[in-house]
């Protein structure tokens, strides 16, 4: 397995080494302000890490998308568990979930413009919304897949419902809700730039307006793979905590 | 409840299905009526589908019936939650075991769930792992055990909570013979040291003789169709038939090697 991971790993790194020589061919070819050499824009991603006031926007951001999606998330857990209990709250709810789903991250952004005058709550109302439906569908779905005969066996020892929930019923939905984390921290990602580009002061999306008003390619670069960073840092978190959480299954059936 | 009450009591006991075809209702248990005491071990044998496993279900409070009275230690199994805390132990058909759970965390769920002290049930746990066979397995998760090994802990489970009754639906059937055979003695040593009242379902001739000490046989809808009680009268005359069939066999090839001569 070690063997397969440390190729998976060269060959990830050998295409982003492409992707990169690519990139410097261009850079040749090509003025500098539409393609900026390679090491201009690794100067400028270092330049941004290691500025205090820039680093500011970074952390910005970042805590724009965990206050989103943990806000979408606690809502999400509850509304799945309450639908997954009855189908009369599910023939309710689940149509508004999927219409939800079908309005634009766009189109949240213009209803919160208008709708609030926070540049915060904007921002949060706008994350929550786009990541909500896809939190309770997901953990809905990992609440429905609960083994009927894990269920029996637990309740024939007559357990309260706090002690259901906590020995059967959150052990059964964390696959779900880590996939469903993994999922939505790239949409979370992408919907936070447009909110920030759109209706804020202050984030990686107000810093990819200004290097567009000022035409700078290699600053757009640089903050685009801040984020990139980040999604990547955090995606590897979550591995590694869903490897710890799920080490109790066999190796093969782990994702790998 | 007193001493000479049954500790299970079915009393015209009858339980419906609707189809969801809409053909109608499906009887799976009729009318049933018998009583279990103290202490007994009673295996229950029928077919496939006579409606065993819905009178498990009345037995453990997992399904209400439609109609007749069902008592377990002189209580409502399904209305009476609370009281059963702790009073029932369940062996079902597969081992049912949290996968996320090691051995030891598995047979612990229950000694949990009844808010055991930590130590003490930890303690009681160890136990009874030991007891069958699995010291050394604490660790294991669920995956990493043998199918024999798995339903060890399963009994283990059961029997952590020291429950009064102990409810077998099918526990080895899924086994291979010789394992299924050991844990057939291993379990019925445990019921008889731990002075607990069994059902056993199976739908095994051999099985339902070699652990009930009585064996009732179910009709399609369930339903008493034959009772026995195999006391040592019962065992003798098993044991002076096969003497006598042995006899025979052993004379015939007497005479046919006579003839040979």
């Amino acid at each position: 397995m070690t063997n397969s991971r440390s190729v998976r790993i060269l060959q990830a790194v050998a295409s982003m080494i492409v992707l990169a020589a690519v990139w410097q061919l261009f850079s040749y070819t090509f003025p500098h302000y539409l393609f900026p050499p390679v090491p201009d824009v690794i100067a400028r991603t270092i330049d941004i890490l290691i500025t205090g006031s820039l680093l500011a926007d970074v952390l910005l951001t970042a805590a724009r998308i965990f206050g989103g999606l943990f806000g979408a998330f606690i809502l999400g857990s509850v509304l799945a568990l309450v639908i997954g209990q009855s189908k009369t709250v599910e023939n309710f709810v689940a149509p508004v979930l999927t219409f939800f789903q079908g309005i634009p991250a766009l189109s949240w952004v213009v209803f919160a413009i208008i709708w609030f005058h926070g540049i915060e709550f904007r921002v949060l109302f706008i994350m929550v919304m786009t990541t909500l439906p896809a939190f309770t569908f997901q953990i809905l779905d990992a609440f429905r897949s609960m083994s009927k005969d894990l269920f029996e066996m637990t309740m024939s020892f007559r357990p309260s419902r706090w002690t259901l929930f906590r020995f059967l019923i959150v052990p059964t939905i964390v696959p779900g809700i880590l996939t469903a984390w993994k999922v939505n921290l790239g949409n979370a990602a992408r919907v936070v730039v447009v909110a920030e580009l759109v209706g804020a002061t202050g984030g990686v999306g107000y810093q990819l307006l200004r290097q567009q008003q000022l035409f700078d390619m290699a600053g757009a670069m640089a903050w685009t793979l801040q984020l990139v960073l980040f999604v990547l840092i955090v995606q590897q978190t979550i591995n590694a905590i869903e490897n710890w959480a799920l080490r109790y299954r066999a190796v093969s059936e782990r994702a790998m | 409840m007193t001493n000479a009450e049954p500790v299970i009591r079915f009393k015209n006991v009858t339980k419906a299905f609707r189809r969801r075809d809409g053909r109608g209702d499906f009887v799976a248990v009729d009318k049933l009526s018998f009583e279990i005491a103290k202490g007994e071990i009673v295996a229950v044998l029928g077919k496939t589908g006579c409606g065993k496993s819905t009178m498990f279900n009345i037995v453990a409070g997992l399904i209400e019936p439609n109609s007749g009275e069902a008592r377990v230690l002189g209580h409502d199994p399904f209305h009476e939650f609370e009281f059963f805390r702790g009073k029932i132990g369940i062996v079902f058909q597969n081992d049912r075991l949290m996968p996320w759970r090691s051995a030891l965390d598995n047979v612990l769920l229950g000694l949990q769930i009844l808010d055991t002290a930590p130590k003490q049930a930890e303690h009681t746990a160890r136990q009874w792992l030991t007891r069958l066979g699995l010291s050394g397995h604490e660790n294991d998760y669920p995956h990493a055990l043998s199918g024999g090994m798995r339903q060890r802990v399963s009994i283990a489970r059961a029997f952590a909570v020291d429950p009064e009754i102990l409810l077998c639906d099918e526990p080895f059937s899924a086994l291979d013979e010789m394992t299924a055979r050991d844990l057939r003695a291993e379990f019925v040593r445990l019921v008889r040291q731990n002075n607990k009242t069994a059902v056993f379902i199976t739908h095994q001739i051999n099985e339902a003789m070699e652990i009930g000490d009585r064996v009732l046989v179910f009709h399609r809808p369930a339903r008493i169709a034959y009772e026995t009680r195999l006391d040592a009268s019962v065992i003798e005359q098993a044991r002076r038939k096969v003497q006598e069939d042995i006899m025979r066999v052993l004379s015939v090839d007497a005479a046919t090697a006579e003839a040979h001569a």
